[in-house]
């Protein structure tokens, strides 16, 4: 029952996320999770992005103690996730992928009976649900069923919930899948809001580049359960190798690739007709340099293009996969799911 | 415990005690939260309500559900005659009397059909209670629930209790039909009928925990159809809900005694028309309570091993 975080003020801050080794194979034999290590550190934005059935969702669910780890450790919060699941389950906060809410209950109800379940007194809770409710803008729509709301105002409802126990560490799986651009801005900025003001840490998953780049402090890429980089996404896009410049040349004489690749900035060179591809370390700086050179042999440049790497390219190089498609998969699993939801009610 | 007020309780505050105290802002952030009840059977009564509401916002669900009683005991209690029948072998009126006495207890089959026409109520809304755990699987609900500090045995307590309560209260609309239709109330007492209907409760809390913990694994409602009816009809049949005992070949008899109905129906049979009995109603308290004791404790012990993967 030792709580870390408490009491060593002056030590170096315990992890809020302490994960080794963790592993998960369903019935035996698929590998959701096969041997995940990180740390969280409290205060901080943490993106798990990944593909489909990279694990992602498998992972939350046993930190929060939904799945009992196959194999491997998991602290949260200070406590062991396998043998300290209660204490995990009060101090942490969560928002699943799918929609949870009753249906047949209103918004508030919804929310108060969550309180209910975490044991919170209603003289709390009844003015933290408001509370909350005007957080996620749902205040108008909180005496209505939750079976009228739309796709939007459920996610954010269901926002609302995972916060009601006041959570250190709050889990977000995929927050604004399926949300139109304006809805998804909304989740942004109380994810902002959360951490800025609040100062919660934040375990989310995602699908969206952009939205790793600009939520996440951190981001751990995971691919067939395996995790296959972390870093801020500054240090993922560097990893991919830097800058691109392409330059047109209007002379097909001299080859000017080995002259280029002199440029100490410079990595590689690849000619194709009358373009060269540089691949380079600051582009700003190099891109001057390249152009003296060309100049300087006599030559005329036609144009020129400098190419910051974006975390899509530095995704595509780890998983040999680009968002693009997944997210075209993604949205025919997205109105299957819909279908299916309507099909119940 | 932190103050009452909904402003102090807000996360804002939080932050203004983190700028004083900046060393501390975790620890800081943990002295807002509100004293969480801890006990095992806190969200217990939430969760149960959550599920009778349900149930009580819904009319058609009540009137369906009443409307099997009605038909066996409007139809096929009311069809068969007992009374015609042994008066066309000729037997004189007190003989008819004395025949129906002892084969049903009472003088008049309608009388002896309506107290098994509770206990039946009883155990269909058990048998699906099961399929409301089923359908919070698929739905999403009972992951919500599971991610909360709230015991897993409230879960399946709060469906068993549910299922007890909603039972209990449609059986007391049977009783009132049934009087209706022409029950003998003769043998009506106040405690007589809290007798009886104690005995019923416990008894749907028995079969609602068998159905409960069979559903605790699936998410799959066929399945559970497939089970409802496979247990459903042999624990109506295979019971004195319909006729007595002693009339069945002795092969059946030993099943009905096998069956936790049979002491149900047996005691209200005694508590609600003064009939003899099979067992003492000692024996028929005793066994219920064991059956309601051990499948719900049964139940509470699956659910931290299968609500759990
Ligand atoms: N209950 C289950 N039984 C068997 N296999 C499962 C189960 N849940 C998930 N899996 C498998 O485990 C793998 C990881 O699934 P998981 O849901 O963790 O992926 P994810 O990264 O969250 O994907 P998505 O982006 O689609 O949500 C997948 O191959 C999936 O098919
Ligand atoms: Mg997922």
């Amino acid at each position: 029952m030792e709580m870390i975080t408490e009491g060593t003020p002056m030590g170096r801050a315990e992890p809020i996320i302490r994960v080794e080794n963790l592993a998960k194979s369903y019935d035996g034999k698929t590998k959701a999770v096969d041997g995940v290590s990180f740390e969280v550190k409290e205060g901080e934005v943490f993106g798990f992005l990944g593909p489909n059935g990279a694990g992602k969702s498998t992972t939350i669910k046993m930190l929060t103690t939904l799945l009992v780890p196959s194999s491997g450790h998991a602290i949260v919060c200070g406590y062991d996730v396998h043998k300290q699941a209660n204490d995990v389950r009060r101090s942490v906060g969560i928002v699943p992928q799918d929609y949870t809410a009753d249906e047949d209950m209103t918004g508030l109800a919804n929310i108060l009976l969550c309180a209910d379940l975490y044991g919170l007194p209603r003289s709390d809770s009844k003015p933290h649900a408001e509370e909350l409710l005007n957080l996620v803008e749902l205040q108008d729509a909180q005496n209505r069923k939750v079976k009228t709301y739309s796709g939007g105002m459920r996610r954010r409802l269901e926002l609302a919930c995972g916060l009601i126990n006041y959570p250190r560490l709050l889990f977000l799986d995929e927050p604004t899948l399926g949300l139109d651009v304006q809805t998804r801005a909304a989740v942004w900025k109380y994810i902002r809001t959360l951490k800025e003001e609040y100062r919660m840490t934040i375990f989310l998953t995602t699908h969206y580049l952009e939205e790793a780049d600009s939520l996440c402090d951190r981001i751990a890429i995971i691919d067939h359960g395996h995790i296959v980089k972390i870093g801020t996404p500054t240090q993922l896009k560097e990893g991919v190798g830097g800058d691109v410049i392409v330059v047109g040349v209007k002379e097909t004489e001299p080859d000017m690739s080995e002259q280029i690749s002199k440029v100490s900035l410079v990595r590689e060179v690849k000619r194709t007709g009358n373009d060269y591809r540089i691949k380079t370390e600051l582009g700003e700086e190099a891109t001057p340099q390249i152009m003296d050179i060309i100049r300087s042999n006599g030559l005329h440049v036609t144009k020129i293009s400098l190419t910051k790497p974006t975390l899509d390219e530095a995704y595509l190089e780890l998983t040999g996969r680009t968002l693009r498609e997944e997210e075209t998969n993604r949205w025919a699993m997205m109105s299957q799911r819909v279908t299916m939801a309507r099909a119940r009610s | 415990m932190s103050s009452p007020n909904p402003s102090d309780t807000n996360l804002t505050r939080t932050t203004t005690v983190q700028e004083t105290m900046p060393a501390q802002k975790a620890s800081a952030a943990q002295r807002v939260v509100p004293r969480m009840d801890t006990s095992p059977l806190h969200g217990l009564w939430a969760l149960t309500v959550r599920d009778l509401r349900k149930w009580y916002t819904n009319p058609y669900q009540l009137l369906i559900s009443l409307i099997q009683p009605i038909v066996w005991l409007g139809i096929f209690g009311k069809a068969l005659n007992f009374t015609s029948f042994i008066s066309a072998s000729g037997a004189t009126v007190a003989q008819q009397q004395q025949i129906l006495l002892s084969t049903f207890g009472t003088t008049s089959y309608f009388s002896f059909l309506s107290v098994g026409m509770l206990a039946s109520i009883i155990l269909f809304t058990a048998a699906f209670s099961g399929m409301s755990v089923v359908f919070d699987r698929r739905f999403g609900f009972l992951n919500k629930a599971l991610s909360t500090p709230v015991s897993r045995g409230a879960v399946v307590v709060s469906k068993v209790l549910q299922s007890g309560i909603r039972a209990l209260i449609q059986s007391g609309m049977v009783l009132l039909i049934a009087v209706v239709l022409g029950m003998d109330t003769s043998a009506f007492s106040v405690l007589g009928i809290l007798g009886a209907f104690t005995l019923l409760f416990l008894m749907g809390f028995a079969l609602s925990s068998l159905f409960v913990t069979l559903a605790l694994r699936s998410s799959d409602w066929q399945t559970q159809m497939a089970i409802i009816n496979l247990l459903n009809l042999p624990l109506l049949f295979a019971s004195n809900a319909l006729f007595p005992t002693k009339i069945m070949p002795a092969w059946l008899q030993d099943v009905v005694k096998l069956n936790p109905v049979s002491y149900a129906i047996d005691g209200a049979r005694q508590l609600l028309l003064g009939s003899p009995g099979t067992n003492s109603l000692v024996v028929d308290f005793g066994v219920i309570t064991i059956f309601a004791v051990v499948l719900t404790s049964v139940g509470v012990v699956m659910s931290w091993k299968l609500l759990s993967k």
